[in-house]
Order: structure tokens, then sequence, then C-alpha cells
């Protein structure tokens, strides 16, 4: 797979309040996960937790070139996404232990996160199955003209489902204002995606007369600028793109794999950790500021958002048969 | 039968479709067509045939053939905006939709905790006997209605057919709306003034006494028929038609049960685990007391709907055989 890994794309005048808003941000997805992570190995939260570690900067990096009425959609990993998004960390813990003042009312859970105010057209746990639902959120923005753009999100697992292909020739076909990202974290769950995917990612894109392009995923600098790019270029009707992400998942594929040397050794799990960590390397360009107080605010937002929700009560179950219809 | 105007307009379901879309198309401009060959081509069975000189290729939008790829693209429109109606050619394709319809539109309301609806239509066929084998055939519309979420509408006449499809169309809900392939050209009264039947309501397409005959789409004019023929030979059937699978007006077919006391169900999707096994339930549960015989079902038979006519003509009820059931249910010899 060809990667090109420019961070002297990254856009020039990248602000430091950018940046430390993007370091907040990619914080806050980190400690959030940490505490998800914790809550499901105390038993406390229900069914199953996807986390998103390692992959901070990807989220923030293009949700930060987005207007805040743009569309996304996410995936069964996509606690990142919501809460780049501008998703709120106490009815995300809501949503996510079940309860009543979670994002769905407790209806939705972890892999269903979705939310009107902030464009979430809503995370979806058929891998690929969000594809097309951007594409139409594209169409309708084309079709009545508001000038929002839509961002898919999906991991390169996705890339062996046909829905993707077939948006993905209407998307070109109707010039939509779509961004593709695919996130390549490089494990289909429990599988190196090199042993499902034939030919190069990239070129995916290109076959479909749709311009696509590789960054590195790691740096969120370089993340923002492409994403920046072709979302402008999506905006101003030029159309949809493809730009897949390199990145990888620290954690198992979700809460419970955590033995996982018969696909991937510790040691590169390592070497990701110390090398190549999101948030590590954004910080080495923030040097002077105050980094810990950041982190002091963001840890207690998270421990203020999960009292919320550990305190917040269950639906009655009197609501199981609401919302069934609009 | 609905009340109709004095001078009575005849159309053809298929131009009653056709106008019922054109009116809505007219009274929403966020109301779109989507589907292949339906622009120029006004769709292989010409339903659509002339929709795109009046409202353009933006709105009467040829698609490529991907059934799954559009359908999920009119959801994700639908959730932002647009009113799509989504045509599928032949309903033995809407296998290719499950995911989008099954997984994504029928659950995105209620896992969303009520924020985003998803307010399309999906138009496709059902029926046999038109020599097309068993990839171009079936009625599938029992897939639909086994999912929370979604609406299933049948109509079997001209009028339902677009006073129906007009109310589907406004729905804030998926709703999958099945048209007989083989009725396209069947004739009825189509008022020329504006009206919509709502989803949910059953019509007693003829009143009886001895018998129920519940039959949905193209087994309503099928039962209407064995209804003469048993007129002749002295029985008085009632054919009740519930027009929408989801929702289900049980309390006609209950109450006109409790009437006759005898009751059939006449649907061309598969017997077994199928429309007339729900149908049948409905019946026991609410007029199991006043039943003289076991409810009678007949679906269509077990197999993938062979080519060749004489198969294929003995796969689904027909007239004689509607009738024959009826007397054998009567106690007639």
């Amino acid at each position: 797979m060809t990667t090109a890994v420019h961070p002297s794309t990254a856009d020039a005048t990248t602000s430091t309040e950018r940046l430390l808003r993007m370091y907040r941000r990619m914080l806050m997805i980190r400690l959030f996960e940490e505490q998800v992570n914790d809550l499901y190995t105390r038993a406390l939260m229900p069914g199953l937790a996807h986390l998103y570690i390692g992959e901070e900067a990807v989220a923030v990096g293009i949700c930060e070139a987005l207007r805040p009425d743009d569309y996304i959609t996410s995936t069964h990993r996509g606690h990142g996404h919501c809460l780049a998004k501008g998703a709120s960390i106490d009815r995300m813990f809501a949503e996510l232990l079940g309860k009543e003042a979670g994002y769905c009312k407790g209806k939705g859970g972890s892999m269903h996160i979705a939310d009107p105010d902030t464009g979430n057209l809503g995370a979806n746990a058929i891998v690929g199955g969000s594809t097309g639902i951007a594409t139409g959120a594209a169409f309708s923005a084309k079709r009545l003209g508001t000038g929002q753009v839509a961002v898919c999100f999906f991991g390169e697992g996705a890339l062996g489902q046909g829905l993707l292909y077939e948006v993905m020739n209407l998307a070109a076909l109707w010039k939509l204002p779509v961004i593709y990202v695919c996130e390549n974290n490089m494990y289909n769950e429990y599988t190196h995606y090199l042993e499902t995917t034939a030919g190069d990612i990239l070129a995916r894109g290109p076959a479909f007369g749709v311009p696509s392009e590789s960054v590195d995923g790691q740096d969120v600098r370089v993340v923002h600028a492409a994403a920046s790019r072709l979302v402008d270029r999506a905006r101003k009707g030029e159309g949809p793109a493809l730009l897949v992400v390199n990145t990888y998942r620290y954690m198992g594929h979700h809460v419970g794999d955590v033995s996982r040397e018969y696909y991937r050794s510790k040691q590169e799990e390592q070497q990701w950790k110390t090398e190549r960590d999101p948030i590590k390397l954004l910080a080495d360009q923030l040097t002077g500021q105050n980094l810990e107080q950041i982190h002091a605010e963001v840890k207690a937002e998270i421990d203020q958002g999960l009292q919320f929700a550990l305190a917040a009560p269950y639906p009655n179950v009197d609501k199981v048969g609401q919302d069934v219809y609009a | 039968m609905p009340e109709v105007a004095t001078a009575v307009r005849e159309l053809t379901l298929a131009e009653a479709i056709r106008e019922a879309l054109a009116e809505e198309l007219r009274r929403d401009s966020r109301v779109f067509i989507l589907g292949e060959d339906i622009a120029e081509a006004g769709h292989p069975f010409k339903v659509l045939t002339g929709l795109v000189s009046e409202f353009g290729p933006e709105r009467i939008l040829d698609t490529p053939i991907s059934e799954a790829g559009f359908t999920a693209v009119a959801v994700g429109a639908a959730m932002t905006g647009m009113r799509p109606v989504v045509d599928i050619m032949f309903g033995d394709f809407v296998t290719l939709t499950m995911d989008q319809m099954v997984n994504q539109a029928a659950k995105i309301h209620y896992m969303s905790g009520g924020k985003w609806k998803v307010p399309m239509v999906m138009r496709t066929t059902l029926g046999a006997t038109r020599r097309s084998a068993a990839q171009h055939s079936q009625s599938l519309h029992a897939w639909f209605c086994h999912i929370p979420g979604l609406k299933v509408v049948m109509p079997s006449t001209p009028y339902d057919a677009k006073g129906l499809l007009k109310t589907a169309i406004r729905d804030e809900n998926p709703v999958v709306f099945f048209e007989d392939k083989m009725m396209y050209r069947l004739k009825g009264p189509v008022p020329a003034e504006e009206y919509t039947i709502p989803l949910g309501v059953a019509d007693i397409k003829r009143a009886g006494d001895d018998v129920t005959i519940v039959a949905t789409s193209s087994m309503v004019q099928v039962a209407l028929g064995a209804a003469s023929l048993l007129e002749e030979a002295g029985i008085s059937a009632e054919v009740i038609d519930p027009r929408t699978l989801w929702p289900l007006d049980e309390r006609t077919i209950i109450d006109s049960v409790k009437k006759t006391s005898r009751a059939m169900v006449v649907d061309e999707g598969y017997e077994r685990y199928g429309v007339t096994a729900e149908i049948a339930s409905v019946i026991a549960q609410g007029a199991f007391f006043d039943l003289e015989a076991p409810v009678k079902r007949m679906g269509a038979m077990h197999v993938p709907i062979p080519f060749s006519p004489p198969l294929e003509d003995v796969t689904v009820a027909t007239e004689k055989s509607v009738f024959e059931a009826a007397r054998a249910l009567c106690g007639a010899k």
C-alpha cells in the first residue's frame, strides 16, 4: 500500500489555539475510553465496548475541519467520532450504561450513539452499513443547497463490503459532497488487513474517479490538513473523496479481546504506543503550554460525566415499546 | 366499498399509482423517485411514463443497477430532509436491500431514541403467473411484516393504491408498498378529487354472511371472483382486504369472523410462516369461540416459482381453488 506522509502539508497557519483544542479533544477521547475500559472490566457496563484508543487523531483532525452542522456517520468503534463531533461526556456515558439520560434514551448503547444536534447520523454496528447513509446525507445537502458535507468514517474491514463501492459509484456520478474516511487500524477484528484486502486500498477511489489520498493518522495536524482540503473541495461542489488514514488500535477488537498474541505481537503494540502515539506527538509540538492543566480539566470533566451517568436512572420498562414508529 | 364521486373516472392501477406520485411530487418539493430505468424509460412496467417530462431527471432519478446502494442513499436522504420513493423493479430484488431496510431504515428511529426519522417509501412488486420464473415472481411482503419499524402496504384496487400511496409518502416512517405486477392494467373507479386513505384500516370489499375470506393484494380479485361463484352455489362470502399488513386492522377481521363463524385467509406469499399464518392466528385469538371450523389458509406453494406455465399455475390460489376450499369449509359436498 502506498503511504504518503507529508508533515509539510500540515496547515502552516494552524494556530496554537487550534492545536490546543485538538489536544484537549484527543485527550478527552483517550481518558473517556480508558474510563470505559475500567467500567467494562469492573462489570459496570453491559454489552460490548470497542475502544478508539490510539486512533484519536483521526476523528479529531477530521471533525476539526467540519462545521457543526456537517454530517458524520460512525462505526461500532464510534465513541471517538461522537466526542470529536461535539457529543457531551455525560450523555455519552449515560448511553453506554443504558440510562434514560443517554443520547438514545438507553436504546442504542455503545454502538449506536446518534445526535442530530451535532450532525451525528449515528454510529452503526453493521460494518460498512452507514456508507449509504452518509452518501444520502450528502445527497440531501446538495439537493437542498445547504453547503453541508458528510463524512463517512469506516474501518478498513469495510473494504470487503460491496455497499461501499455501490455508493462510491453513486457519489461520483452525482458529485456528492461526501468524504469516505477509511481508518486503517490494520486489523479486521482479529485478522491483519493484508490477509483480507487485495490490491491497493488507495486505488479503489480512482477506479470511480474519486480523488484519494493517504495520510499518517497519528499526526493530527496532517489529518486535519488533508481533511480541510477535501472538505473545502466537497463544499465547493467538486465531489466526493477517499481519505485513507493509517492508524493503530492499541487495544483489542473489543474490551474482552485481551490475549492478542495469536494475531499481533506485544512488541508491535509497544512500538506504536511509544513511537507513534498521537497525543504525545502533538504534545511535542506544544512545548511551553500548560498541558497538565488541560489534563486536569479533562479528567474532572470525565469524572463528573461518569458520576452523572452512574447516578442516572434506567428507563422505565414502559418505554420499551416507544419510538418504534415516528 | 369506498364511496366515489358520481361521474366516476376509471383508471388502471398503473395510472392511479402514477397520479398519486405526480400529486405528491407537485405538493412537496422534497419528494423524489429513484430507481432503475424510471426516467425516460418510465419503468419496464410503464408505471412512471411521463413523470420525467413534468418533474425532470433530478426528481425522477435514474440509478445504476445498485439496489442496495440507492436504497441506502434513500435512507440517508430521508434522515436529512428529503422524502425519497425508492423503486425496486421486481419484488425479488428486495433481497439486495435487506440490510438497509431491516438493520438501518427500520431501526434508526428506535436506536436513536426517537431522534432521527426515516420517511421513505419503497415501492416494489409481487405476484406470480407472469412466466418469469423463480427470481422474478416471488411475493416477499411477509419478510417486511416481521420487522418492527416498517409498515407494509398491499393495495388491491386503483382507488386504494392511489389513496394509500399518498398516505405512505406523507408517513414519517419507512413504508414498503407492494404492487401486484399482474394488476397494473386492472381498471377501477378513481375520483379526480384529492383523497388519501389511512394506513391500518381494512376495507370490506364484499359483504356476506356465511364465510369470511381475508385476502390481500392480487388475491382480493381472486377472492371476489370466488365469492361470485359461491353466491351461485348458495354461499354468501364476505371479502375483507386488510390493505395494510402493518399496521393491521385486526378489529375488522375479527368482527367479520364473529359474524360469519368461518374464515379463510388467501395471500400470494409463501404459506409457511407467512401472512396467512399470522392472520389465522389473529382470528384464532380474537374469534376462537365463534368459529365453527378451523381457519383455512391458502398461500403460495412451498416451492421456488417454476417457469413452465402448467407448473407455475398450481403454485398460487385461483378463483376455482378458493371457491372449492370455501365450499368445503362451509360443509357443502
